[in-house]
């Protein structure tokens, strides 16, 4: 099943750029796990896979925020009533990681594709700025 | 690849993180760990839980093709493997890797269940990612409220 795009622009005022690939975040309610990602680029724009377990795509966020872009997920895997931890290794239900576009990527028709909780996006480059051959002119 | 999610070259608190993990793996927390225990940040990461009628294991393994996934119960324990192909190939266009931090391969993550369980009442269930196990308790385990006349 493909989904389309789901990003939003936002445009608030007070952001200090973010760094290329955020931390944990410090405030305990919203702490998150870094999801592990592959990036690709090749000549027509990135592409970015990220693994994001139990995430269902409604709770699946992805934010532009001028150069930044935010990628954060909520696990929503259904669990019993009455269930006690006995082992955890993935000890938060959130994901979240932001990385800074570049000015050639085209941030306004990024691709998004969420399957078995991988997430694949796809950022193009814009159209000027992708490989042009320049001929020489001899004279 | 990076051994802990939460550390990060570079964030505020890596150094902390990263002492404390150098800590854990010299001194470990005086418990024995399981024989089959995993390093952490093996591929998929497991949750279990525990309700009084059942077993419940998660495993986070996103992009699987479920039809290939086993699950096996032997002698009371429980195997999860399968395999994870790399991403597809680059297409005829150069393509530059910059990261690649998913992990890709084959994977086996074993654990050995409680003996209350009953191997032939399993169910598996393969979900956004999560691949959840579900083993139902023996009927003569599962705790039974005696009144008092």
């Amino acid at each position: 099943m493909t989904d389309t795009t789901r990003t939003e622009v936002q445009k608030t005022e007070t952001k200090a750029p973010a760094e290329r690939q955020g931390a944990a975040q410090a405030s305990a309610d919203t702490r998150a796990l870094l999801p592990r990602v592959d990036v690709l680029e090749d000549e027509r724009g990135i592409t970015l896979l990220a693994d994001l377990p139990g995430v269902p795509r409604d709770q699946l966020d992805i934010k532009v925020d001028g150069e930044t872009l935010t990628i954060e997920g909520t696990v929503a895997t259904a669990t019993p009533q009455a269930l006690q931890p006995a082992y955890v290794e993935l000890r938060l239900p959130r994901f979240r990681r932001a990385f800074t576009l570049s000015r050639e990527l085209d941030a306004g028709r990024i691709e998004a594709n969420l399957k078995d909780g991988v997430l694949n996006l796809r950022i193009p480059k814009l159209e000027h700025a992708q490989p042009r051959r320049v001929t020489v002119n001899v004279t | 690849m990076y051994e802990s999610l939460w550390n990060f070259p570079g964030g505020v608190w890596s150094e902390f993180d990263r002492l404390r993990r150098e800590l854990d793996d010299v001194f470990g927390n005086g418990q024995p760990s399981s024989i089959r225990s995993a390093a952490p940040g093996t591929f998929p990461a497991i949750n279990v839980g525990q309700t009084p009628s059942s077993v419940e294991v998660y495993a986070f393994a996103p992009g699987i093709d479920a039809s290939k996934i086993e699950v096996v119960i032997d002698r009371g324990v429980l195997t999860i493997s399968g395999e994870r192909p790399a991403a597809q190939a680059g297409t005829d266009q150069r393509v530059s890797v910059y990261t690649r931090e998913r992990p890709t391969g084959a994977f086996k993550r074993a654990l050995s269940l409680p003996d209350d369980v009953d191997p032939t009442r399993v169910q598996a269930t393969y979900r956004d990612g999560v691949l959840n196990v579900s083993i139902a308790r023996r009927e003569e385990a599962q705790p039974k409220r005696i009144t008092v006349q």
